[in-house]
């Protein structure tokens, strides 16, 4: 299937310039999925979205299905939406909550309603002003349609969504440091088990945590129905998927594309997608899934973009985010700046990440500025090894969350792809890119 | 502590946002970013009177406060600068822009010039790296900034030439929820028993035992 036949899923008005507006929203067949579900039964509507295995596009890839499945029986659930998108180089949420809010809030009433919950909070980061201007006035306008509030629709279903605006700490996207922060407290990731806030949520209550684009999929999914959706992709990885392509391309952006049917290379070649690397410069290396993940070698740019084709080649899709850092990116000052972005956000509770980033930068930055020791290669990877045993992938756990074993994915590909780019450092004493 | 610092109208919009969450608690950051809309940063006395509204110590408050990089308990000027130096932004000169930007505004990262006019600062990833490399005023976005393009930005500031666009620092949402909570407790007990039922008859006529 060429690319300009696969349907946009979640983007089919982002070129409109009212694409946040309810009459815009409206006259593209907005609303219509939240009808259709309200004429089924909650249990049918969660049936479909199991059906189509819609793996969760926050990071960490949880069916969203099995999800809703887990919840604790009994209590009114809540449901509360991650838009903190803050992984770096992650900026497809943003576009989703900025362009298309009123897809979202439908998105967030059809799960609301699949699961019986009477109240969705939805969390924005704090940093997205026109987003969250935009959601509230979408919100506002969804109310007066009838769309959210009491007996949505003539249904019987009713439902309240709250905006609440984070305030700037990556660690609130981890979701149960967003419940945390959602109750007013620091953003400190709880400890488990209890493993899923399906059990034990927000203020101890059975709560569902999706993902913005993870909700945007659902009005499309149904209004076309699970068939249609399960066409798109293989295997588990089914739809489509929006990648954030950032660094070293020509058109950095935004895209949407079919899973496993498109590969790194056409991300980043494709004339209509990444359209390559600017002054004929080669492709070094690239962050297959935010910053947390294992970077891959150009030799992997045919792979495919799948979870688990990315999975098998010790790396991940994760957020959705493609770095490309060509020939002339020093990889040492690259995981410099990822690390230091670890430790300035690490929230502090477990020992190994608080103390094990700031070492970690601090080694680092020592080699970059050229008054690193051969032995300091050894000691980053001792540090790592410290933080995640064995360096394996998916990292073994020595931390509450996966911000501490994250933060050696970086290093660890630096050493282990461009070792001698390191030792170069060292003997001359100075970054050879400086 | 001074009751009453926050004035008639703030006071009454931080009780509205109390009322739309399960425990007044959870309106913490919201009401956090209110005070910073009145003052520009978290004064001790909004934090006092935040404590008393969501039924908190005030050293509670300051506790989560401070945890946020948006939330300043420390004056700040009237634009807060935000240069993101992050791996997109860096890989677009991200670096190169913040020396340079500290040299136009003669402030170093973290400082706030001496006028009060401008705060720079340094951000982690701001999710608008198909611009990069970019920076917030006061949380809204400029993209595909070079020296050139950031000297402008300072200019307009200076001159309010965006002040449609740029509120002063603290004032984060300029649109207002419309009412509050819909959906009573009474509503839902109700319609979620109905719901209840009606899953239980229909299990009970398509003979599934396991119901």
């Amino acid at each position: 299937m060429s690319p300009a036949s696969v349907p946009r899923i979640v983007t089919s008005r982002l070129g409109y310039e009212d694409s946040h507006t309810l009459e815009r929203y409206l006259s593209s067949g907005g609303y219509e999925g939240l009808r259709k579900a309200l004429t089924m039964h909650p249990e049918q509507v969660a049936a479909e979205v199991d059906a189509v295995s819609l793996l969760g596009r926050g990071g960490a890839g949880f069916p969203a299905g099995r999800k809703w499945s887990m919840l604790r029986k009994g209590p009114v659930p809540y449901l509360v939406v991650n838009g903190d998108e803050s992984e770096p180089a992650t900026f497809k949420d943003h576009l989703l909550i900025e362009r298309d809010p009123h897809q979202l809030i439908e998105g967030i009433v059809i799960c609301a309603y699949a699961i019986q919950a009477a109240q969705a909070f939805l969390y924005i980061r704090g940093e997205f002003a026109l987003g969250l201007e935009r959601v509230t006035a979408a919100l506002n306008d969804a109310y007066e349609h009838g769309a959210v509030g009491r007996d949505i629709f003539g249904s019987g279903f009713s439902l309240d969504v709250v905006v609440h605006p984070g305030a700037g700490a990556y660690i609130c996207g981890e979701e149960t440091a967003l419940l945390e922060s959602l109750e007013g407290k620091r953003g400190f990731p709880r400890i488990k088990p209890p493993y899923f806030p399906a059990a034990v949520g927000l203020f101890g209550e059975p709560t569902v945590v999706n993902n913005v684009e993870t909700l945007s999929n659902l009005p499309w999914v149904m209004v076309n129905g699970s068939a249609a959706f399960t066409a798109l992709g293989a295997g588990r990885s089914t739809g489509t998927r929006l990648f954030a392509l950032s660094g070293h391309v020509h058109n950095p952006g935004v895209y949407e594309v079919e899973m496993v049917k498109t590969t790194f290379r056409n991300l980043v070649f494709d004339a209509e997608l990444g359209g390559g690397v600017p002054g004929g410069r080669q492709v070094k290396a690239l962050i297959p899934g935010g910053v947390s993940a294992p970077w891959f070698g150009p030799d992997l740019l045919d792979l495919p973009l799948g979870q688990d084709e990315v999975a098998d080649k010790g790396s991940m899709l994760g957020s959705g985010s493609v770095v490309v850092m060509d020939d002339t990116t020093c990889t040492v000052r690259a995981a410099w700046r990822i690390t230091r972005f670890f430790r300035r956000e690490s929230c502090g509770q477990c020992t190994p990440c608080r103390e094990g980033s700031g070492w970690l930068e601090r080694i680092l930055l020592r080699i970059e500025s050229g008054s690193g020791r051969e032995s300091d290669l050894d000691l980053l990877m001792d540090v790592c090894d410290n933080l995640s045993p064995g360096l394996a992938w998916p990292p073994q756990q020595t931390t509450i969350c996966v911000l501490g074993p994250s933060i050696p994915s970086s290093i660890a590909s630096g050493i282990r792809m461009f070792r001698d780019e390191f030792l170069v450092h060292v003997k001359d004493g100075r970054c050879p890119y400086a | 502590m001074t009751i009453g610092h926050l004035s008639d109208e703030a006071r009454r919009r931080a009780e509205e946002l109390v009322a739309l969450y399960p425990h007044p608690r959870s309106a913490l950051i919201p009401i956090c970013h209110l005070a910073q809309e009145q003052d520009g940063w978290l004064t001790p006395e909004a934090i006092a009177e935040i404590a008393e509204l969501v039924g908190l110590a005030p050293a509670e408050v300051v506790g989560t406060a401070t945890f946020y990089d948006m939330l300043h308990t420390e004056p700040v000027g009237r634009y807060v600068i935000t240069v993101c130096t992050n791996i997109a932004c860096m890989l677009r000169g991200a670096y190169e822009l913040l020396e340079h930007a500290e040299d136009r505004l003669e402030v170093r990262s973290g400082g706030t010039t001496a006028d009060g006019t401008f705060t720079l600062e340094e951000a982690e990833c701001l999710a608008d790296c198909g611009v990069a490399p970019v920076c917030q005023v006061n949380h809204r976005f400029f993209g595909n900034l070079s020296p050139a393009s950031f000297d402008t930005l300072v200019e307009d500031l200076r001159a309010g030439r965006l002040d449609g666009e740029v509120p002063p620092h603290g004032t984060l949402v300029r649109v207002r929820r419309q009412g509050g909570l819909r959906v009573d407790p009474e509503t839902v007990t109700t319609e979620r028993r109905q719901m209840a039922e009606a899953i239980a008859s229909r299990a009970e006529a398509s003979g599934d035992s396991q119901t």
